[in-house]
């Protein structure tokens, strides 16, 4: 059935379920203890459990020999796998090829799985996986971006965009300025690890209940690993423990190998990764350098920007390639650059293959664009928001680097010209440069900055999904889509969204999981698209079942479809009411099917990357934050003092979810800038990896004074489903202004010099910074 | 002698013969009763995803406190009440502190919210806190939580927490005490025999647990196992012989004498806080900050000192004040400053079988001024890199003696001994007396980079935090020298 245009635009009616805060449709189980997760599903009799093991001396090398005897000779072993286990390919590359399950001639980083050991505990897998004997003739790593730089290896092509003239723009503005940055990394640290377990079935088939961001992709590469037909493996998600993108890929190679050793011993199979094995195997946010050089007016109006960005990818291509695309489409952060050059390189280095992460590039892209504002603005002796709105998106002014027109800039004004009355921004920075002028330790921080993030997946044929719902003769109505549950609400959005059409109150919406078998060749809950996608075909498929409904009754009662109006769970049939239940019947006998696959693709996007044009977005999400924090200028600490936040969301399906996706992406975005650091030895060895060592925001670090509020939108002008806006990563970047205020701060101590600050902003970053504007050899 | 592990559970007392030395309260749960609502996070007692809450007599009064499941050892229940997420719901209807996490949306992913419903659950019957955001931060600096970003789950607990203790725990507290009552009568000593020489043992006394220790050098002392259950649940250690030290009658003594305080081997962190906040509010705030409330809990301050870690936190503090240690070692018993119990790296002045009973914390004399900071990434729940102490005997402005100590700078916690000499004559109002003090620090330590910190930033640090302190002294106002704690205006309850 081919999509109502006007059925996404349903605003003003009364509306039951869409728009309110209900809790999380998990919300009770979870604080009960009884939601299930993958690890708490109950094992098949004879489970086995699977530990990967790996060599910890070895970073870079060819395997010399491996000798897992003593491995299968540790007690409770049943069987150890490797290359030779594997019947189809040694790949769980999500493209590529360029990912072995087990590396079988060469290991490329530390952590690499070589083999697994299957045993009949846990423990005992463990334990046994620690007693290879591997010998490895080592190679010397490439690990920092310079390593990669220098040896010019790189794991896709470069790739850049270029609008304008920017050479001549260099030529002939009237004032220059350069600088570099470090943005660094970012672990996941979902607080459920992967995991996953596979059930060897009849004739080959396999059954992985596993915790995947990208059900159908881990479908495909287990099917890829056991050589047998994507129809033989079945994939199910209930929930995650949070995904965050961690699990878009990463979960692949782990739901593989339990499937590997499943189809091996003949019997279910359990794959949990220990907390530290996690972090060190798996991919993390990308780390970046950042060169940037800009022209600029006597007003500071820009002329010209170039940023090369330097993207650490690992040893593998991974999503490298759309990240990098991303963080170059966000380079222009929320400013028009009337000639750019925005080049990226995918550095390969011997370290974990950095992947997905909340935001998929844009935060660094985003970060450069805001350190360059910061920068001009106190070259310029200016107050870095006024040069911010001066350089903004709009009329006439209102195409980016790639070649997209941005229409709805109004937003992104009216956002910021409210917080900047709300947040008090004006009487504060006054209030801080006299804080600043008698305060020779402690000195105070403000920055209010934009957010303007693009909504799709610019690999186009992503942006497509797929739902299945039936409704049951009693009334209730069972729903499926390929969206995953995370954390972030998609199923109660989702619900929300089928109990509207219905009319029904939502506990007759029965919530089911992801699962292969049901929505095949979906693509991956990300880009925050989950809602835009699977809620809009959600809708489709029981509008087509509603409006099956519709024509039966119409008929048989003879009365206008008009007439017939499904709320307060009842159906309104004329004079006549009665239950969903009962029209269901009714029409069940009258052999009207029940049950509606509905299908949605995003209109109105054609970006080519070939040719680097078209347009990559739907639309853009907006927002803003205002923080501001005190440094210590002695020890280089922090503290968040405040931070006000004005987000768009269009017309809010779930007001008490958004705000929650707001505070929870600004507080993750706040860590990445902050406290989380994550440490490579020169030999190439994660040395943080695990929550003793990596430290994500804690409770306390969040601070009292935090006020978010919802844009009062007049709807997203794109036709969205019920003209919402996607919500999960846009606010990670709220929390670039924790940073620029951190920059601000630092400015205070040698007037008309730029500080020197890379992310993250631990207290030995911030000290050096001090340092060097003591010295005054900053910028 | 008893061979059997006893413990409380839902009403009912569980009587196990079967208890492995290293099996872990969370392995028990998950594995062998099915019980998953708690979670395995991280496994090292860092993300609170396992939290249970374990009830005890404290004074005759039913205590819960916060417990990482996932690196207590199960024979560490003996004798205690375990609750779990699965025990809250009653007749039916959720727990006050569950209702108001759903009413507040405090959960989203719902992974770790078992643990913040269990850390919850016992500052909802922790008597006498005071109603502020603050005290819940610091409740919950143990649990992570990836997904809301923490105000909804603050805001349940300011909804929940606060008000008349009205649950099925308490309605049936009486039972319960007779119960943990009836349990601590029986005075034997625990020995949990495993094949091949194997046992987990709870000495009921001092005498038995010296007799023990001696009989027994190799055996695993086990006090809290905040630190021991990650030598089994990370380095994957067999630890055949395990004497927990839980149940030692006397052992968790604490009590002020006319000088100072006086605490015995079993003395937790949280039940020390109180006692090390009335000697100064900076030792407070460190107590406030060394791991988390569940770390806290279990863990003793007599284990982070025998322990012998170089960043461990307590041990700087307690130098720089004049803290003394008490050994005994069969019937034999000695004394030594705390400074020189640390030898080297991993290294301690501790004989095989010989075990440390008790640690003597000086209170601060008129003349004496102290400061304490802690420098590390994240202000709650973090491993040091920089922990800086100083005492100062002051006459009429004039530094007279100076105990000045660090941790993370070192192989060991360790007096800054040229810094100290330097300041002798140095007047804190006057920074150039000082100059050559900082400047001394160079030759005090050779501090590593790490993971946590680069040598040059250590050293600093290390300079600056001196000078801090010496500022702080001088008469500039704590609060404009402070991004953080008690001195920059906080109020944080110490319990």
């Amino acid at each position: 059935m081919r999509h109502d245009e006007d059925s996404g635009t349903q605003v003003g009616a009364a509306l039951a379920s869409v728009g309110r805060p209900l809790p999380h449709d998990s919300a009770i189980r979870h604080v009960s203890g009884s939601a299930v997760y993958v690890d708490d599903i109950r094992e098949p009799a004879g489970t086995l459990h699977v530990v990967p093991g790996w060599a910890r001396d070895a970073t870079r090398g060819r395997i010399v020999s491996l000798d897992l005897d003593p491995v299968r000779a540790h007690p409770g072993v049943v069987a150890v796998i490797g290359p030779a286990e594997i019947p189809g390919k040694n790949d769980v590359s999500p493209a590529l090829g360029d990912e072995p399950m087990f590396a079988d001639e060469e290991i490329l980083f530390w952590g690499q799985p070589l083999f697994a050991v299957v045993a009949t505990t846990r423990e005992a897998a463990r334990h046994a996986a620690r007693k290879a004997r591997i010998s490895v003739e080592e190679l010397p790593p490439l690990l920092t971006v310079e390593d990669a730089l220098a040896a010019g290896e790189t794991v896709l092509p470069d790739y850049q965009f270029r609008k304008g003239s920017p050479e001549t723009g260099l030529a002939t503005a009237s004032d220059l300025l350069e600088g570099s940055l470090r943005i660094g990394g970012q672990e996941h640290f979902y607080l459920e690890g992967q995991v996953s377990l596979a059930v060897p079935g009849e004739d080959g088939d396999m059954f992985v209940h596993t915790s995947s961001q990208h059900p159908s992709e881990t479908q495909h590469i287990i099917a890829r690993v056991l050589g047998v037909p994507d129809a033989a493996v079945t994939v199910e998600v209930r929930r995650m423990g949070g995904g965050f993108g961690g699990k878009e890929s990463q979960a692949n190679h782990w739901a593989a190998i339990a499937a590997i050793a499943a189809r091996a011993t003949g019997r279910p199979c359990k794959l949990r990764l220990d907390r530290d094995d996690d972090m060190i195997m798996t991919g993390k946010r990308h780390d970046f350098r950042v060169d940037w050089k800009l022209g600029h007016d006597a007003q500071g109006l820009l002329r010209v920007v170039d940023m090369r960005l330097f993207a650490r990818c690992g040893y593998s291509a991974d999503l490298s390639l759309g990240v990098v695309d991303r963080s170059m489409f966000h380079a222009d952060s929320s400013y028009y650059y009337p000639d750019a050059m925005i080049h990226s390189r995918r550095l390969k280095t011997h370290t974990c293959s950095n992947t997905a992460f909340r935001g998929f590039g844009g935060p660094q892209g985003m970060l450069a664009a805001e350190r360059m504002m910061d920068a001009l603005a106190i070259r310029l002796g200016v107050d870095p928001l006024d040069l911010r709105k001066r350089n903004f998106y709009r009329d006439g002014r209102d195409v980016t680097p790639y070649g997209m027109k941005v229409e709805e800039h109004a937003t992104l004004h009216a956002i910021v010209d409210e917080l900047e009355q709300s947040s008090d921004y004006r009487r504060r920075r006054e209030e801080i440069a006299a804080f600043n002028a008698t305060s020779p330790i402690l000195k105070k921080g403000l920055a209010l900055t934009p957010v303007k993030f693009g909504i799709s997946f610019t690999l186009k044929h992503l942006n497509q999904a797929g739902a299945l719902v039936h409704l049951y003769t009693d009334g209730s109505i069972h729903l499926n889509h390929g969206g995953t549950e995370m954390g972030q609400g998609l199923f109660q959005k989702v619900a929300q969204i089928v109990a509207e059409e219905f009319g029904v109150s939502l506990d007759t919406v029965k919530i089911t999981a992801t699962h292969t078998g049901k929505v095949p060749n979906t693509g991956p809950t990300a880009a925050s698209s989950g809602t835009d996608l699977n809620g809009m075909a959600a809708k489709i498929a029981a509008e087509t079942i509603r409006g099956r409904l519709v024509a039966f009754a119409a008929e048989r009662y003879q009365i206008e479809p008009a007439e017939i109006v499904f709320a307060d769970n009842r159906v309104q049939l004329g004079e006549r009411s009665m239950t969903l239940g009962e029209l269901a019947r009714e029409a069940h006998l009258a052999r009207i099917q029940l049950s509606a696959a509905g299908f949605y693709a995003t209109p109105n996007i054609t970006w080519d990357r070939p040719s680097a044009s078209g347009r990559p977005f739907f639309y853009f999400a907006y927002g803003a934050a205002c923080s501001e924090v005190t440094v210590d200028t002695m020890t280089g600490e922090m503290r968040v003092d405040r931070v006000d936040i004005l987000h768009d969301v269009g017309h809010s399906l779930n007001p008490a979810i958004d705000i929650g996706q707001i505070e929870g992406g600004f507080v993750q975005g706040m860590g990445w800038l902050t406290t989380e650091e994550l440490v490579w030895d020169d030999r190439g060895r994660l040395r943080t990896h695990a929550p003793s060592t990596y430290k994500i925001p804690t409770a306390s670090d969040v601070p009292e004074d935090f006020r978010v509020e919802l844009y009062a939108s007049a709807g997203n002008p794109s036709p969205t489903v019920y003209r919402s806006k996607a919500v999960g990563e846009p606010p990670v970047m709220l929390a670039i202004s924790v940073f620029s205020a951190i920059h601000d701060a630092l400015a205070s101590l040698n007037p008309g010099a730029i500080p020197d600050l890379d992310a993250p902003a631990t207290p030995e970053a911030i000290l050096r910074a001090v340092q060097s504007m003591k010295r005054g050899r900053a910028g | 002698m008893r061979e059997v592990v006893r413990f409380l559970q839902g009403g009912r007392v569980v009587e196990l013969a079967d208890v492995r030395p290293t099996e872990t309260v969370l392995d028990y749960l998950r594995l062998r009763r099915g019980l998953v609502g708690t979670k395995e996070g991280c496994g090292e007692g860092d993300c609170g995803a396992c939290t249970v809450a374990v009830g005890r007599l404290v004074e005759g009064r039913l205590v819960y406190q916060p417990v990482n499941s996932c690196i207590q050892f199960l024979g560490m229940l003996d004798g205690a009440e375990l609750v779990t997420v699965e025990d809250l719901a009653a007749d039916g209807r959720l727990h006050p502190v569950q209702q108001a996490l759903v009413d507040h949306h405090g959960s989203q992913c719902g992974f770790c919210t078992p643990g913040f419903v269990m850390s919850l659950f016992t500052l909802y019957h922790a008597p006498e806190t005071p109603a502020t955001r603050k005290t819940v931060t610091d409740w919950l600096a143990g649990n992570l939580c990836r997904c809301t970003g923490y105000r909804p789950i603050v805001d349940a607990a300011m909804a929940a927490c606060f008000s008349e203790i009205d649950d099925a725990f308490s309605r049936r507290a009486a039972e319960t005490v007779a119960a943990l009552e009836a349990m601590e009568r029986d005075t034997r000593d625990v020995v949990i025999a495993q094949e091949g020489g194997g046992f987990f043992a709870v000495p009921a006394t001092l005498d038995a647990l010296a007799e023990l220790t001696e009989r027994h050098p190799d055996a695993t002392l086990v006090a809290g196992a905040t630190d021991v259950g990650l030598w089994v649940t990370k380095q994957l250690r067999e630890l055949p012989q395990v004497i927990w030290l839980g149940r030692v009658r006397d052992l968790d003594r604490i009590e002020e004498t006319p000088g100072g305080v006086l605490m015995g081997a079993g003395t937790t962190f949280a039940a020390a806080h109180p006692y090390m906040a009335r000697i100064d509010p900076d030792l407070g705030e460190l107590w406030r900050r060394i791991g988390s409330r569940q770390v806290r809990a279990s863990g003793t301050v007599c284990g982070n000192i025998a322990n012998g870690s170089p960043i461990g936190d307590s041990p700087p503090a307690l130098i720089a004040l004049g803290a003394t240690i008490e050994l005994r070692r069969g019937e034999a018993s000695r004394t030594l400053p705390l400074e020189s119990f640390f030898i080297g790296y991993g290294k301690q002045d501790r004989a095989p079988g010989e075990i440390v009973t008790g640690l003597y914390v000086p209170r601060l004399d008129p003349n004496h001024a102290f400061r304490c900071f802690k420098i590390s990434k994240r202000f709650d729940q973090d491993i040091t890199s920089v922990l800086c102490a100083l005492r100062v005997t002051l006459a009429d402005g004039t530094v007279t003696e100076a105990r000045l100590a660090y941790g993370g700078m070192a192989a060991t916690p360790k007096r800054a001994e040229n810094a100290e000499l330097a300041l002798l004559g140095a007047r804190p109002d006057r920074p150039a007396s000082w100059a050559a003090a900082l400047k001394a620090l160079a030759d005090d330590f050779a501090p590593i980079s790490d993971m946590r910190a680069s040598e040059a930033y250590r050293k600093e640090v290390a300079r600056a935090l001196l000078a801090k302190a010496l500022v702080e002294i001088g008469g500039t106002p704590d609060e404009r020298t402070r991004v953080t704690g008690l001195r920059a205006g906080e109020v944080i309850h110490a319990a």
